[in-house]
């Protein structure tokens, strides 16, 4: 396969055009608008959360492939998961997409699609987005973040 | 008259970026815009500057730094001769176009502003020709007012005489947008502007490496330009400035070489060009864009226009044929600049795909965020042409998008 061809797998691309909890959440406890002012992706995140947990969660917004799809595949591996849990994911996620070792594959699952990013390393921003706004929504914060 | 046949595979040789390969394939540069590759001359020079000229200038009286010297004030006439400037101490050497707005923003309209006064621009400007007018906007409390553009990516001139006033204390425009390609009619703005007393800064970063520029025939009072992308250094930039203004004109900067005697009570300015030029300036820069100038003067400036005219239609016709392909910037007077998206892809997702088959292009806002929004995109994939590109080129890139449908299927 080539390299593009591991960038975007069937999966990544179905995500893309038919995004998963891509609405306005009803009854959401906290929204985080992310942005990359460089590519002009723009997602916001919503999350319900009882307790420690992420009840509900879904997005909106716009931006390119790999940042919309990994924003769609988020939503639903996140959905049920304590915050504490949704972190670990993220964390083997980012150690996957830069091609650093030690990634637990039992904590990503189908994020596995995603490996490809890290022969792209101007992709990573992309695949990242949505995983650190939904990190400031978990952490309480209400604002815009951007990646720059 | 005599034509003579454009041989853009001999000028090709002379470029020794161009014949790399990148992931096994031939590199196709299209960002020319955003930089242009160095011909071999440019490079030779930059060589035997610091093997074996290498001296500071105006200061030393050994053999170097007299060498340096004569170089450096020679590098100044070649720039005055290529835009027609009518004395070459209205050549200000600064580090780029960015710094050259600057510099004018600070030390000749900085001084005008008072609150209510007004500065007029674009709706198609570069970041580097709208920030540095709202940073003296926001010292001076005056206003910044934007001439709109209509859907071909033209500006209407009947709004620009409109936003016109008394109040104007400067017009500052693009003459080739880098985002769209648009040439806008800089002759034309300048006489609507003199006509009410209003100075001219023509930001001439994409104009120079693609056509003739004659800074008296357009009558602009300032015009700026970067090395790096008319195929010189990157660093070295000119600042172009009637001398009656720079005679007027504080000094940008302080420090060595911009005075002539300094008392700690008192110092005293050096004469133009120099009391612009503080420090130790980049003199192999300098030189370097000399080397630059003397390469493309060669070919002539007005055979590259026609060259790469040709090239843009080819090239519009070729990407028209593409299905879900929209031309951002369908001007009628447009330079080597195609900028589009595709409803397939993100432009980002293109960039990548794109890049992966060697073809350089840049996808992003290119720097000018508004148009951007005027368009209603985030971003566009820019294809920009040089000289050194040829027709196979654009066949390149028409392969390459191919491939992107074939992901996006
Ligand atoms: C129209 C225009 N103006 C100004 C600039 C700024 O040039 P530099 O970054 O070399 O200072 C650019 C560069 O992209 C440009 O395209």
């Amino acid at each position: 396969m080539s390299e593009i061809n591991e960038l975007y797998q069937d999966l990544i691309l179905d995500h893309t055009k038919k995004p998963r909890n891509f609405e306005v959440l009803e009854g959401a406890s906290r929204h985080v608008e992310g942005y990359n002012p460089l590519c002009g992706d723009r997602y916001t995140i919503y999350v319900r959360m009882e307790g420690d947990v992420i009840r509900d969660v879904s997005f909106q917004g716009s931006g390119c492939a790999i940042s919309k799809s990994s924003a769609s595949m988020m939503t639903t591996i996140v959905k049920g998961k304590t915050k504490c849990e949704a972190e670990a994911i993220f964390e083997n996620f980012h150690k996957m997409i830069t091609g650093q070792s030690g990634v637990d594959k039992n904590k990503i699952g189908k994020l596995e699609v995603f490996h490809g990013v890290s022969e792209f390393p101007v992709r990573v921003k992309c695949a990242s987005l949505a995983w650190h706004t939904l990190k400031a929504a978990l952490g309480g914060e209400e604002k815009t973040i951007t990646t720059e | 008259m005599m034509t003579t046949v454009f041989d853009v595979q001999q000028y090709r040789k002379d470029f020794p970026a161009l014949s790399q390969k990148v992931y096994g394939k031939p590199l196709v540069y299209l960002d020319n815009a955003a930089t242009a590759q160095k011909p071999q001359c440019v490079i030779d020079t930059l060589d035997r500057y610091y093997s074996a000229e290498n001296a500071n200038i105006h200061r030393g009286i050994h053999y170097l730094s007299q060498k340096a010297t004569d170089a450096f004030d020679e590098a100044r006439d070649k720039v005055a001769r290529f835009i027609n400037a009518k004395e070459s101490r209205e050549i200000i050497f600064v580090r780029g176009a960015t710094e050259g707005i600057n510099l004018v923003a600070q030390s000749y309209v900085r001084p005008l502003l008072k609150p209510g006064d007004e500065i007029l621009i674009t709706w198609m400007e570069h970041h580097s020709n709208i920030v540095p007018w709202q940073m003296v906007a926001e010292q001076t409390g005056a206003k910044l007012k934007v001439t709109p553009i209509n859907d071909a990516g033209e500006l209407i001139l009947p709004e620009f005489e409109k936003l016109l006033s008394e109040k104007t204390k400067l017009v500052s425009v693009t003459h080739i947008s880098n985002a769209l390609g648009t040439i806008n009619p800089v002759k034309k703005i300048i006489q609507m502007a003199h006509a009410l007393s209003v100075p001219v800064l023509v930001d001439g970063a994409q104009s120079v490496p693609h056509q003739a520029v004659d800074v008296q025939d357009l009558d602009a009072d300032f015009f700026v330009f970067s090395g790096h992308k008319l195929f010189g250094p990157t660093g070295i930039g000119v600042v172009y400035g009637k001398a009656e203004h720079l005679e007027k004109m504080p000094p940008y900067q302080g420090g060595g070489d911009m005075i002539s005697a300094v008392t700690f009570e008192k110092t005293l300015y050096n004469k133009i060009p120099y009391k612009f030029e503080a420090g130790t300036p980049h003199i192999a820069g300098v030189i370097g864009l000399g080397s630059a100038i003397d390469y493309v003067s060669a070919i002539g400036m007005s055979r590259i226009s026609a060259y790469e005219h040709e090239l843009l239609e080819y090239g519009t016709r070729a990407l028209s044929k593409i299905p879900g392909l929209r031309l951002i910037g369908t001007a009628k007077e447009k330079a080597s600049i195609l900028s589009f998206v595709l409803e397939a892809a993100h432009p980002h997702d293109i960039g990548t795909i794109l890049d992966q088959e060697g073809v350089a292009i840049r996808a992003g806002h290119h720097c000018a965020m508004p148009v951007m929004e005027r368009f209603g995109v985030p971003a566009t994939v820019r294809a920009s042409f040089a000289f050194y590109n040829t027709h196979e080129d654009i066949d390149a890139l028409v392969r390459a998008i191919n491939k992107v449908f074939e992901v996006f299927r």
